[in-house]
């Protein structure tokens, strides 16, 4: 029986040993090091958390990049294919400019020996009249007196020169 | 086994033993004709695993060699007595009107020095007696309190002077127990939300009966108390467990003591007495535990110890015999003691974590 009966002076000095390091350690060790292992972990969460946004970030990057570079691969095609098809479009608008020339000149020179055509046909149309005047004068001063005939024939002459 | 005297000359070095272990007295003639005497396995055990008025540390032949103690003792009849355990002379003398009576101060009649056998004991006196003597378990927790304080203020100071610094030597040895009373006791027995207030009280308790477990294993001064295996220690620290749950108690853990919602009151006659008993049954079983384990471990291994020298008593060659296997066994039970050590520490803790945790968590219906 003697080992269950508690002894009261053991009791008292446990009590206040007990009471005394339960001060001094929740003051002087329990506060800083559990605060000192907390912020441990955030530093550490912290530091994982950077690296894979980091690795996110990079990856980002990456991309961004390569998008970049597409970019500017189809930017150059575009070009060349622009600047090629402005070449085309040159040499094209150059041929059918000097084609146009070409026939504006033809038209120019068709319409004037047109012209000259119509100028020597009406000249010798004159030339013609003028010989059958003659050719009409010289009869009409030979045949005056035949009076109605004549003039009958003059008509028909006329009429036949006015058609040509 | 253990009587014999201690020189005279060492007394009254109160102060000196405080901060000295070396205050060892020496005994130099046994004042008794040392008769043959059978040995007593029970009472070397019984010796061992309770509280004692000086610290026996060894026999050289027939003089044993012990620190004496101081012993404070007062009652309201004779006021404050103070003086060194060596002035009973192991139980052999009489001191200021007191004698040693089984490791326990009895006052007697007559006031001056005498033989302690001739002093007729004072009962009415005795019953009256306020005994704060510092004994050998009291010297044990002063000790064990001096080294939890150098260790975990030590440890503390590197926290402050490498904050952000992996941990070393010290810290090391004691970051990965803090961190497991703190996520695997606290956290899972009380919530996330409330653990933080009780970590003091845990750890304390914790890392006290963890290091006293184990300088309880340790066979030479200053370990080899059974200091948790204390019912008054273990009795503190289940009281300080109780106090803390009832004043911290919410109003849910008091209805469901009282009276536990959605039960039929025929029930409730029943149920009530039953959890009333519980919020004191449960420090008690707390007490008892750590009383009996600890206590039973010393008991065994002192046990598979004392066979040597029982079987010796027998024949010399039996004890040699018997040591090989007691030595082994004694090994043995040392290692699973190391184990129990641990496991005490954490089942005491986490079961005080358990109660506040119920005493303190909120209603969710």
């Amino acid at each position: 029986m003697e080992l269950v009966k508690p002894a009261i002076g053991l009791m008292f000095w446990m009590l206040v040993s007990f009471g005394i390091i339960l001060f001094i350690l929740k003051k002087f060790a329990w506060k800083p090091i559990l605060s000192a292992l907390k912020s441990r972990e955030e530093s550490i969460q912290k530091a994982l958390d950077d690296a894979s946004s980091a690795r996110l970030e990079m990856a980002n990057f990456k991309n961004e990049s390569e998008r970049i570079i597409n970019q500017a691969k189809i930017e150059r095609d575009n070009i060349i294919k622009e600047a090629r098809d402005a070449k085309d479009s040159i040499v094209s608008e150059a041929k059918t400019k000097a084609k146009e020339e070409a026939e504006k000149i033809m038209r120019a020179a068709r319409e004037s020996i047109n012209n000259e055509k119509m100028a020597a046909i009406t000249e010798l149309k004159n030339q013609v009249a003028g010989l059958s005047i003659t050719i009409a004068e010289k009869i009409i001063k030979e045949e005056l007196s035949s009076g109605e005939k004549h003039k009958t024939l003059i008509h028909t002459f006329l009429d036949e020169v006015k058609l040509n | 086994m253990f009587e014999g005297i201690i020189k005279k000359n060492l007394k009254q070095c109160f102060f000196l033993l405080f901060f000295s272990s070396s205050a060892i007295a020496l005994a130099e003639e046994p004042s008794v004709p040392v008769s043959e005497k059978k040995f007593n396995a029970g009472e070397l055990i019984m010796h061992h695993i309770g509280d004692a008025h000086d610290w026996h540390i060894l026999d050289i032949g027939e003089h044993p060699v012990s620190l004496p103690l101081p012993v404070i003792i007062y009652s309201s009849e004779r006021g404050l007595d103070i003086f060194l355990s060596s002035s009973f002379h192991h139980g052999e003398k009489t001191y200021k009107g007191y004698k040693l009576e089984h490791n326990h101060i009895v006052a007697v009649n007559e006031t001056g020095e005498m033989e302690a056998a001739e002093a007729k004991t004072n009962e009415e006196l005795t019953a009256s007696l306020w005994d704060f003597s510092i004994t050998k378990n009291v010297f044990a927790l002063f000790f064990s309190i001096a080294l939890i304080l150098w260790i975990f203020l030590s440890a503390a100071k590197k926290y402050k002077t490498n904050p952000g610094e992996a941990p070393r030597g010290l810290q090391s040895a004691i970051e990965p127990l803090i961190v497991f009373v703190r996520d695997d006791i606290a956290k899972s027995a009380i919530g996330k939300h409330k653990y933080e207030k009780f970590m003091p009280f845990l750890l304390t308790v914790f890392f006290f009966i963890l290091i006293n477990n184990l300088l309880g294993l340790i066979p030479i001064i200053p370990g080899g108390a059974n200091l948790t295996g204390n019912i008054a220690v273990t009795l503190t620290l289940a009281i300080i467990t109780f106090l803390i749950t009832t004043f911290i108690g919410n109003k849910h853990y008091w209805r469901h003591v009282f009276a536990m919602p959605g039960v039929p009151m025929a029930v409730l006659i029943i149920l009530t007495p039953i959890e009333i008993l519980g919020v004191f049954l449960k420090p008690f079983v707390l007490m008892i535990r750590l009383f009996a384990n600890i206590t039973a471990g010393h008991i065994i291994a002192l046990s598979f110890f004392s066979l040597i020298f029982i079987f010796g008593e027998m024949h010399p060659a039996a004890g040699l015999g018997a040591s090989v296997l007691s030595i082994a066994f004694t090994v043995f039970m040392g290692l699973l003691e190391l184990l129990v050590a641990f496991l005490q520490a954490y089942v005491f803790t986490l079961l005080s974590a358990m109660y506040f945790g119920m005493a303190t968590e909120e209603a969710h219906h």
